[in-house]
């Protein structure tokens, strides 16, 4: 990461300039950045919705030459990190939606939700696949 | 060039009345996206190992082909909202800024209705 601030702006550190030199590793703030990590691979995953669903309207050919990527073990790999992602980008999105009407601030209850966002997100991965492979 | 700094000219304008509409939409998006993306991943993993033909019956059922626009809908204008904060955070340069901002909104807009009409054309065709 560069320090360097953008010609024309006054000289003071970018976003996010703490990480790794000045702060001490928290669950919390790991979790924040988990979060909009999640969040930019959610927003490049969608591509691979869009890509399911147009191929699905291009007939069984087009579906055919998509779908045996996703079947494959690398595809099944990738699905497995996007449904993860988006279970946990959900269930800290909860997080998130309680904190904006002012619960759960509390140190204790931030570490205690936290713990719940990262093993519910984890149980809720192992149930998807459970149904996708359980047949 | 003027001496007054960006704060001031702006001080006395009074606001431009919509700072938390991002907030707020966002915040819908978010909470319609609880049960849609629950109902997407559940419905997804039980068509796997599915063909062509058993994906198509599943989008041809109405109540299905309109979960998955909502689901589409509410997805990307919820990813166009997250990655604009992305930018607006990290890119300093005022014109990749803007240029961005700008992809960002036009991308988005051509997946969703890319999407949306490859939905629609397989759920009203034969």
């Amino acid at each position: 990461m560069s320090h360097q601030p953008p010609k024309g702006l006054p000289s003071r550190p970018m976003s996010p300039f703490m990480l790794g030199q000045y702060y001490r590793f928290q669950l919390t703030s790991l979790l924040s950045f988990v979060h909009r990590l999640t969040g930019i691979g959610l927003s490049i995953g969608t591509m691979l919705l869009a890509a399911w669903l147009i191929t699905l309207a291009g007939g069984p050919e087009t579906y055919g030459m998509f779908a045996k990527h996703l079947t494959a073990w690398y595809g099944q790999a990738l699905l497995f990190c996007w449904s993860w992602a988006l279970l946990y980008h959900l269930c800290n999105g909860i997080r998130h939606l309680g904190w904006d009407i002012g619960k759960g601030y509390e140190l204790k209850t931030a570490y205690a939700t936290g713990y719940a966002v990262v093993i519910v997100s984890l149980l809720l991965t192992a149930a998807v696949w459970a149904v996708a492979y359980a047949k | 060039m003027s001496m007054r700094s960006p704060l001031g000219q702006a001080r006395g304008l009074g606001s431009a009345k919509d700072g938390t509409h991002h907030f707020w939409v966002q915040r819908i998006s978010a909470v319609a996206l609880i049960p849609l993306s629950l109902w997407f991943v559940f419905s997804v993993a039980q068509l796997a190992g599915g063909d062509f033909y058993m994906v198509r019956h599943w989008v041809h059922a109405p109540s299905v082909a309109i979960t998955l626009v909502l689901f589409i809908v509410a997805a990307l204008y919820h990813s166009m909202l997250g990655v604009q904060v992305v930018i607006e955070d990290y890119i300093g340069n005022e014109g990749s800024k803007i240029v961005s901002l700008l992809l960002n909104k036009f991308l988005h807009a051509i997946v969703a209705v890319s999407t949306i009409f490859a939905v629609l054309k397989v759920a009203l065709g034969s």
